[in-house]
């Protein structure tokens, strides 16, 4: 303490003075928000490489369900699946919800930046508010779709070959899935003005999500009551497209295929795979502008 | 590029034309309570401008609603020639802010935390990195920058908030107890980087502090109670205003004494941490008759000079000290008053 005080005297006491620096913050414009957005999002990167627990602790789950879930059950499941190694059935599901957690994660930092006072730098910022959640939304959408590229590297351990057009579409999904996500998490996050009571929230809501999505089960000649859910549930409009992307890359047989990759239907009409992807982007559009709404909206 | 030349030429004539901070009738009620109940002053540009009073006066209410941080219920404040409630972003743009609570991101290191304040407020790039030099240098930790801000002590991080604060060339630096919970050793220095910043930037320099001995650095001080302002003006001429010296008497019947110094001198006293405190013209003159006329025993004596602790006690009736442990009482007060719809 004493040494660095003694060495600001020292500084300010010596030599001639450099003439001072003068800047000037220019009025708000379409570029200052840009700018705005996107240290926003560079924080959250920096934030996440800096992180190294956070990457690790939120793989385990979903590398739990994929490997303890997918071998133990794998010998009273064989019957069901046509052959198919359950792990390779679960595989896609997974790649969804390690995006989910990540994401969710991502969100919380909202809350631990209230908790801990920098959200309050960030509001008096001459930027729009709405600046400052798209690049919370983008960040923590780039953070889990880091982490979910970790999953897709897996894919060979669970029988799926690589395959670069996979690869890619897969890539793509779970980014869009990141920031609806992220987006879903932020609105949530907004509300909330402590991290313990977020994460009992976050674990309300993202367990039953992953669970009734269809992660770990295909959504067909489900139950009534757990149809309903399944339906409502948004998680599901991304794992049925990212099961039919992984699947249509694998050589399985066709009976295999419609059992485990039935798809979704509304009344009997079947979702296209599209409409599934639609539903997605619009939710995260949504979210994210319920988001801002409430963020613009705090004092 | 061009606009942000021409905001630079244009800054220092305006603001030298206009006061730095205008305040009317400013007004700030929570539910019953009425936290800011009227204040009314002016901060001239260049100044270093003190706002001083126990917890719970008003202080940070009213330095949120000057920021933009809160809404004032009524009244009026312009910062830096805008509107404080039209004119946000105006405001914002030229003002730079030390909060009382730590605003750093502990993850990040100091250079990041600085970096991200400039690219926020939009400063020029090519400009980033030397002025981000001079605040750091400023405030002696530049060879830190690349140490993570969570493993700085206390006033580390204080004196990094500073130089974040006047990252973008802030006309008018807000600093809402900036010494709060340091030590002795830091306090000075900082307060050695706030003198030396008033001689090298244009700048005004807006305060709260509880401390008495930091209000004397100010050019003017304001000294808020109750959220009113009860007097304003140079530390000098405060003191001058009381313009008496300090008796402190210890006796053994407090109100006793009080009422036989009303009685045989006409003085007002009052209590001040259990001892009779009371201000005359000539304390040395005074104390002999005192012993000889007042018919109370004395146990002991002091005479002191005037000191912004008197003139505080001048204004409101008791110490800063004393006034703090009141002020949870004394919110209770108001809300029972707000709440039978008693005095104000």
């Amino acid at each position: 303490m004493s040494t660095t005080t003694d060495r600001a005297e020292t500084a300010t006491t010596g030599a001639p003075r450099p003439p001072v620096v003068r800047v000037s913050v220019p009025q708000r414009s379409f570029n200052s928000e840009l700018r705005a957005i996107k240290i926003v999002w560079r924080r959250e990167l920096i934030r996440y490489r800096s992180d190294r627990l956070r990457m690790i602790t939120t793989l385990v789950q979903p590398l739990l369900f994929l490997f303890v879930l997918g071998s133990g059950l794998q010998r009273l499941s064989s019957g069901g699946t046509h052959g198919v190694n359950l792990k390779t059935f679960i595989y896609p599901g997974i790649l969804c919800i390690v995006v989910l957690f990540t994401a969710m994660f991502s969100a919380a930092s909202i809350v631990w930046d209230r908790e801990f006072g920098f959200l309050r730098e960030m509001m008096v910022a001459p930027v729009r508010r709405s600046s400052i959640v798209i690049g919370k939304c983008i960040g923590g959408a780039s953070v889990a779709a880091i982490q979910g590229v970790v999953m897709i590297i897996l894919a060979p351990v669970v029988h799926v070959p690589y395959n670069v057009v996979m690869i890619i579409e897969v890539f793509l999904l779970q980014l869009l899935l990141a920031f609806t996500i992220t987006a879903f998490g932020v609105m949530i996050a907004v509300r909330i003005k402590q991290m313990q009571s977020f994460m009992g929230v976050m674990q309300m809501i993202v367990t039953p999500m992953f669970f009734i999505s269809g992660a770990l089960f295909p959504a067909a000649g489900l139950p009534g009551w757990l149809t309903v859910l399944n339906r409502l549930d948004p998680l599901t409009y991304a794992v049925d497209p990212m099961r039919r992307i992984v699947f249509s890359h694998l050589s399985i047989s066709l009976l295999a295929k419609r059992a485990l990759d039935p798809g979704i239907t509304w009344f009997g009409w079947h979702v296209p795979t599209l409409v599934e992807v639609a539903i997605v982007a619009a939710m995260g559009l949504a979210m994210l502008g319920v988001a801002i709404w409430e963020f613009s909206a705090t004092e | 590029m061009a606009l942000a030349d021409n905001r630079q030429v244009a800054a220092p004539d305006s603001g030298a034309a206009t006061p730095a901070i205008v305040v009317r009738d400013l007004v700030k009620t929570f539910d019953q309570v009425q936290a800011v109940r009227g204040v009314t002053f002016e901060v001239a540009t260049g100044e270093v401008f003190g706002f001083l009073g126990p917890n719970g006066a008003g202080k940070t209410t009213t330095i949120n609603m000057l920021c933009t941080l809160a809404k004032p219920t009524a009244g009026e404040a312009r910062v830096a020639g805008h509107d404080a409630v039209t004119e946000r972003d105006d405001v914002r743009r030229n003002i730079g802010l030390v909060f009382q609570d730590p605003t750093l991101d502990g993850y990040l290191t100091a250079e990041q935390n600085l970096r991200l304040h400039a690219e926020l407020y939009g400063v020029q790039s090519d400009l980033v990195m030397p002025r981000m030099q001079q605040v750091m240098e400023m405030v002696g930790l530049w060879e830190r920058r690349d140490h993570v801000v969570g493993t700085f002590s206390g006033g580390m991080r204080r004196r990094l908030e500073i130089a974040r604060g006047l990252m973008h060339s802030p006309r008018v630096l807000f600093l809402d107890e900036p010494t709060i919970g340091l030590d002795p050793q830091t306090r000075r220095s900082i307060w050695s980087y706030i003198r030396e910043l008033k001689e090298r930037e244009e700048i005004t320099i807006f305060m709260t502090t509880h401390y008495m001995d930091e209000a004397e650095w100010c050019d003017r001080i304001a000294i808020m109670d109750h959220g009113e302002i009860v007097a304003l003006d140079s530390p000098e001429t405060l003191k001058a205003g009381v313009g008496k010296d300090r008796v402190v008497i210890h006796t053994d019947d407090n109100d006793a004494a009080i009422a036989a110094l009303r009685e045989t001198f006409e003085i007002e006293a009052g209590v001040s941490e259990g001892a009779v405190t009371f201000g005359v013209d000539s304390g040395e003159e005074f104390v002999p008759r005192l012993f000889a006329e007042l018919g109370i025993p004395i146990r002991a004596v002091s005479v002191s000079r005037p000191t912004l602790d008197d003139v505080f006690m001048s204004y409101t009736g008791t110490t800063i000290r004393d006034a703090e442990e009141d002020g949870t009482k004394h919110r209770n007060r108001v809300m029972m008053q707000m709440m039978s719809g008693g005095r104000r």
